[in-house]
């Protein structure tokens, strides 16, 4: 049972990271002067929906938590539109901290807005797809104590440090080397991104890759 | 025994910050090279000495000291132009190509002309002296002085030069001065020149922009004659050192483009033109420069003129000769008084005849510009000594007396021209040997770095720290003596110091009290290293030695590492906020990760069943969200009062930091009048709810009855003085006398308000109804079973806290009498907050005087800083467990997010670490008219305003301790909520009581959190010096790293000194209520 979990676990991740990848080269084929550095809010658009999409089709096949008693419709169609509503308030939240952060208010709101939604499509939606749209759970979650099997573990890490990949993208802005990436990273603090990007996925890949083995011992005691 | 407690950790306080200020002091005299500019000015009516001016040139029109040479220059000044550049390139071994570099040989045209009219033209090697940094070297190459990084009286607000120098006497002379280039010159010489080109220099990476504008209005320049000095400074080489270093091709296209320059400028000159083409430094291997090395001291010096210049040709190896010869060459070859700070020395070469084949009047017209260039530093050394005491006295004498006998020699030569030729052959040498004693004795001075001191310095400055992070460990062990503690590093530091000047004395060296300080210092923190060795011997964890915990090592850390980038010292204003935030997440994070915001049945997993709750959560999980989202916002409030710096052009300062009496405009400046006056209304009624919350203002005693109505006093006089002072221009004339004598009146009066105030509050810290309390007891007897005085501290210890609870019953008793609905709570929660009232009450009453002294909008800050400290203490006091009966400790993460606190007040309140941006105007706050001659007072006020924050925070530090005791309070009073509660049997909170009952802990607490806050700001400075002295190569270093250094330094000593005086005065209330207690306990025997 638990080796199982943790193999799938292992290729659920695996999958996030391709379609990451993919996002950079994909989508060259289909438009014109799409790069990273230049265009780099299509990028994110396209980023952040191919790891929902991947997160949603994961969910649906692998089903890590099967306890849902209820199956009629409506419930299901009301616990999509909940998880909508919590998707959208946590863009919004997070847009919120960035500016209590120092992002400026007005300009850059595009850049700053698009960062907000790509730090929730790696934190907030794996969350929903994992617990649900439901509050305590999230917070039993991300206590001392709260986690109960390998896919919340494994949610933990990755949630938390996809939160240290973005706060260490703002450590580039100062400087002046005048590179071009930097150029567009150092627009605003909203315009760090791509490092969050960056960091995100070797976070992710370190993580990952030591999960299975890392966890084991917490899913025993368990 | 309390009080010898009390005053040894004082003591050691004192002590561990006076270790900082050695280090500091010894790191500064190696590293911070300073001198003091003089204002005096050569003029050409008076002579620089006696004696007759040679040639009788008075009454020529337009000479001076000695007939013009030349009347126009052109000076090319190529940035960075080492000496190698513009070598020939002679080839050792014919037919073989010489070694090919980048930057060799370049200067094709420098070589030809050499080789084709060496009567014309000389090439020298001439050495810059450190600092090597353009504008130094600018200020070098016009004064002829050795300019430090503080010329000491010059003005701090700008960069202008004030001292005497050449393009002073240019255009003194009527002289036209075009200039074209880097826009430094704007800076130094604002104002001086006729016509101006200036460029931008900020951007290292651009090689072209500098080069391609002067060469657009170079040439034009020329040909329309309207000039009579031009300078061109180009800094393309320069850059383009700094971007790829000497060795990349680009270098060679840059250097070919000035050979280009040099080659067009030589086909244009005239016959009264001289052309100096000069470096005013070199650079390293990799192209930076700053430092005194070889490479980058050496510069290229080449002059050439139309008309024949020297007797000689050229020698095979081109001589070597100070960079500063070039001014006092120049002032006599224009015909010049030479500048009065000079102290380089005329190349001689140049002054001599050459048409006249006759070697005696060459060597005599050398003579007398030596002796002229003599006379004049001859008479700068006699003004400097006069003034300044940096000079070694034995070495000025001799030098003096060198002076005199060559002066002897000279005019004796003059006198009898028979004898000439052998006078002039020991004339020449002897002044040539003074003016070189000079400038060694003056470069001894003020040009050299002390890698010693600084390395020693910065030892200091470590082992401090460690110590600070050593001891406040100690502070919490159970066996833990204040005695030993004190007693052997002051015998050590007296050892020390006494042994250093028994060492000095039998070298009969001068005493230097800070190599003196430093040696204590050093004596003293010997043993604690050696006992710390030992400790590290009997394998103590190393956990244990590092103390702090995870993410706040982190942090530290990166605030460490954020000294060392110029970017990032730069952005500290931005950075500094980012941090603090992430640590305040951070805390509420832990909080929850913890499971203290939530009750623990929504964290316990009901089908497992398992739970381990750590203690019952004290906090509402909403609460403290909001603390922490609260805290959030004002921080990001506070960062809209944010000034850029310079180094940033794309950033825009804060409209809001400029004083109302600036606007323009009736209704906006009211608006923001009547916001600035509600500030500080908002402040007082904040300050007195918390007091009335926490204490009770209905005590009579004096500083109580201060709070009531002193401090609205100071409220009114400072919004009657920001009235005044925004809208004096539009007084009406009848009333400007009655405005301007109320404007010096009202800062005054409130400054001496809130001095009276500390006053007072000193006097009698404990504001508890001490009436009601004697007056009550005798109706009923002590619940002690004791009889007799108590005669030793055990039966006070007993004793006190009897009398405590018995107090409380009293005060409920009558209480019930008077009024039984009222709950009971006044008489102990008075004294339960009463260190706390007293650390606030002092910081509002400093406050308001600091207030005074910034513009009115920051007063928006300061009542954010007030909100934003609450809002701090309160969330840090959800995570701090009380552990009666101690050890009490204040955790790494308080004092870190206290001090980070400190330091973002310090940039929102409208300050940058650089000297152009002190609020000057501070000294003119309650002295309208200035100070006359008195530095101190002005000096005061500015440093008053620039470090209010570190002072208020570091005054307010034993808040860190005092505040969860506070937060107890808040738990019983919910319970009590419910009415019909009379009978149960409540004891009531004891506060801050708990802190007095172990006097042991307090002190040792308070001691502990006094070297926490030192070492986290010890480690500040600690890496801003490390950081200059690695980097003082560096490009920024006197722009960006010095001046941090100072700032941090000085914030150092304000921190400490608060630091001190906070602790000082809970100690202070401590002992009153001890005295309090024992007076009602005599009152109770009798």
């Amino acid at each position: 049972m638990k080796d199982t979990d943790i193999k799938r676990l292992l290729y659920t991740h695996l999958l996030c990271i391709c379609s990451i990848i993919l996002s950079i080269f994909i989508p060259s084929f289909f438009l014109e002067n799409f790069s990273i550095l230049e265009t780099h809010l299509t990028w994110l658009c396209i980023c952040s929906v191919s790891v929902t999409a991947v997160n949603l089709v994961l969910y649906l096949v692998v089903k890590p938590n099967a306890s849902s008693k209820r199956s009629s419709l409506s419930f299901k169609v009301t616990r999509f539109v909940k998880c909508c509503v919590y998707f959208l308030m946590s863009c919004f939240t997070f847009h919120v901290i960035f500016v209590l952060y120092g992002a400026p208010l007005i300009e850059l709101v595009l850049e700053t807005f698009l960062f907000a939604v790509t730090l929730s499509t790696f934190t907030t939606v794996p969350c929903l797809c994992l617990l649900g749209p439901n509050i305590k759970a999230w917070l039993r979650v991300f206590s001392r104590n709260g986690v109960t099997s390998v896919w919340e573990n494994s949610l933990q890490i990755t949630t938390i440090s996809s939160f240290v990949g973005a706060w260490l993208g703002a450590f580039p802005i100062p400087l002046d080397w005048e590179r071009p990436w930097q150029k567009k990273v150092s627009v605003g603090r909203g315009g760090h991104i791509l490092l969050n990007i960056t960091w995100l996925m070797r976070g992710g890949l370190t993580i990952q890759t030591r999960a299975p083995g890392h966890d084991s011992p917490r899913c025993w005691r368990l | 025994m309390s009080k010898m407690q009390k005053i040894s950790v004082l003591l050691f306080l004192a002590w561990v910050s006076f270790l900082f200020y050695a280090g500091i002091a010894l790191f500064t005299g190696g590293f911070l090279l300073t001198r003091l500019e003089l204002s005096n000015h050569s003029s050409c009516r008076e002579p620089p000495g006696p004696g007759s001016l040679p040639w009788g040139s008075r009454g020529e029109p337009g000479a001076c000291w000695m007939a013009s040479r030349f009347s126009r220059v052109v000076l090319v000044l190529i940035d960075a132009l080492r000496f190698d550049f513009a070598q020939p390139q002679r080839s050792h071994v014919p037919g073989e190509p010489p070694v090919s570099l980048p930057f060799l040989g370049k200067l094709g045209s420098l070589q030809r002309i050499l080789e084709i009219q060496p009567h014309h033209a000389r090439l020298y090697q001439s050495k810059a002296h450190p600092p090597t940094t353009t504008m130094q070297r600018l200020k070098a190459l016009t004064t002829g002085s050795l300019p430090t990084f503080i010329d000491a009286g010059s003005n701090f607000a700008s960069y202008a030069i004030v001292e005497d120098n050449l393009i002073k006497q240019l255009t003194n002379a009527g002289r036209r001065v075009v200039f074209m280039g880097d826009d430094t010159w704007k800076d130094l010489f604002p104002g001086a020149f006729s016509q101006a080109f200036f460029f931008p220099s900020f951007n290292v990476r651009d090689l072209h922009t500098v080069d391609n504008g002067i060469l657009e209005h170079l040439y034009p320049t020329m040909d329309s004659g309207e000039w009579d000095v031009l300078i061109a400074h180009f800094l393309g080489v320069d850059h383009c050192g700094h971007k790829h270093g000497p060795y990349h091709p680009e270098m060679a296209k840059k250097l070919s483009q000035m050979d280009q320059v040099i080659q067009e400028l030589v086909e244009r000159l005239e016959n009264d033109t001289l052309l100096v083409v000069i470096g005013d430094h070199g650079m390293t291997m990799s192209g930076d420069h700053g430092g005194d090395s070889e490479l980058e001291i050496s510069a290229a010096l080449f002059l050439y003129s139309p008309a024949a210049l020297f007797p000689s040709a050229p020698p095979e190896e081109p001589e070597v000769i100070p960079q500063i010869s070039l001014v006092p060459t120049l002032a006599l070859l224009l015909g010049l008084p030479i500048p009065f700070g000079n102290i380089g020395e005329v190349i001689a070469e140049l002054f001599s005849e050459v048409e006249d084949s006759q070697p005696h009047f060459s060597a005599l017209a050398q003579a007398s510009a030596l002796h002229l260039n003599a006379q004049q530093v001859s008479r700068f050394l006699y003004t400097y000594s006069a003034a300044a005491q940096d000079l070694q006295v034995k070495e000025l004498h001799r030098l003096q007396n060198l002076f005199s006998k060559a002066s002897a020699d000279y005019q004796r030569l003059l006198q009898s021209p028979q004898r000439a030729e052998a006078a002039l052959q020991t004339v020449i040498p002897e002044l040539q040997q003074f003016l070189r004693g000079v400038q060694a004795m003056c470069l001894e001075s003020w040009a050299r770095f002390s890698l010693i001191r600084m390395a020693v310095g910065a030892a200091i400055l470590a082992a401090a720290c460690f110590l600070c992070l050593l001891v406040s460990q100690w502070a919490t062990s159970p066996g833990f003596c204040f005695h030993r503690l004190l007693l052997i590093p002051m015998a050590w530091g007296l050892a020390g110091a006494i042994v250093c000047a028994g060492l000095l004395a039998t070298t009969e060296l001068k005493l230097d009290p800070v190599i003196l300080g430093a040696m204590a210092a050093v004596g003293s923190l010997l043993p604690f290293l050696w006992k710390a060795s030992a400790d590290w011997g009997s394998k103590r964890p190393l956990a244990a030695l590092l103390p702090i915990p995870g993410p706040v090592l982190l942090l530290l850390l990166i605030r460490f590492a954020a000294f060392f980038s110029d970017s990032f010292v730069v952005a500290e204003a931005r950075a500094t906020p980012f941090l603090l935030g992430s640590l305040i997440l951070l805390l509420v994070v832990r909080l929850h990760w913890e499971g203290r915001l939530l009750p623990p049945k929504l964290l316990t997993i009901p089908r497992l069943g398992f739970s381990a709750p750590t203690g019952p959560p004290r906090h509402n999980g909403v609460q403290a969200l909001g603390l922490g989202v609260g805290l959030l916002l004002c921080i990001r409030l506070a960062g809209l009062f944010h000034r850029c710096p310079e180094e940033t052009p794309a950033c825009r300062s804060s409209p809001w930091l400029s004083p109302l009496a600036s606007m323009v405009g009736g209704r906006a400046k009211n608006l923001w009048y009547g916001a600035c006056v509600g500030a500080l209304v908002a402040l007082l009624a904040a300050v007195r709810l918390w007091l009335r919350r926490y204490g009770d203002l209905k005590s009579p005693e004096p500083p109580v009855l201060f709070v009531r109505w002193g401090l609205p006093v100071m409220v009114l006089g400072t919004a009657a003085y920001w009235a005044l002072a925004s809208g004096a221009d539009e007084a009406p004339p009848r009333l400007r006398a009655l405005v301007a004598g109320a404007s010096v009146v009202l800062p005054r009066a409130v400054a001496g308000l809130a001095a009276s105030g500390l006053m007072l509050l000193l006097w009698r810290p404990v504001t508890v109804l001490v009436k009601a309390a004697t007056g009550a007891p005798k109706s009923r007897t002590v619940l002690a079973p004791f009889s007799g005085p108590p005669t030793s501290q055990a039966d006070l210890d007993y004793v006190v806290p009897q009398i405590y609870r018995h107090m409380q019953e009293e005060f409920r008793g009558r209480l019930e009498r008077a009024k039984p609905q009222r709950p009971l709570t006044v008489a102990a929660r008075q004294l339960g907050s009463v260190y706390s009232a007293a650390v606030v009450t002092a910081l509002t009453l400093l406050a308001f005087p600091l207030l005074l002294l910034h513009a009115e909008r920051i007063s928006l800050v300061f009542l954010l800083l007030f909100l934003q400290s609450f809002l701090l203490l309160h969330l840090l006091a959800a995570g701090i467990p009380i552990t009666t009966p101690g050890p009490f400790t204040v955790p790494w993460q308080a004092v870190s997010a206290w001090a980070l606190m400190a330091t973002q007040t310090f940039y929102s309140t409208g300050h940058q670490p650089v000297f152009p941006a002190i609020h000057w105007h501070a000294a003119f706050v309650g002295f309208p008219e200035g100070h006359g001659s008195s530095t101190w007072l002005p000096a005061l006020l500015v440093g008053a305003n620039t470090f209010a924050s570190h002072l208020l925070f570091a005054v307010g530090c034993p808040l860190l301790l005092l505040w969860p005791f506070l937060c107890e309070s808040q738990g019983p009073q919910k319970r009590r909520q419910p009415p019909g509660n009379e009978a149960e049997e409540e004891e009531e909170p004891l506060m801050e009581m708990r802190l007095r009952d172990v006097p042991h802990h307090f002190n040792a607490a308070l001691l502990q959190l006094g070297l926490k806050y030192l070492f986290v700001l010890g480690i500040q400075i600690l890496a801003c010096a490390l950081a200059a002295s690695v980097l003082r190569r560096h490009l920024m270093v006197w722009k960006v790293f010095a001046p941090k250094f100072i700032f941090e330094a000085v914030g150092f000593i304000v921190s400490s000194v608060g630091l001190f005086l906070g602790i000082a005065l809970v100690m202070r209330v401590d002992g009153a209520v001890n005295s309090w207690f024992r007076q009602l306990v005599l009152a109770q025997q009798r």
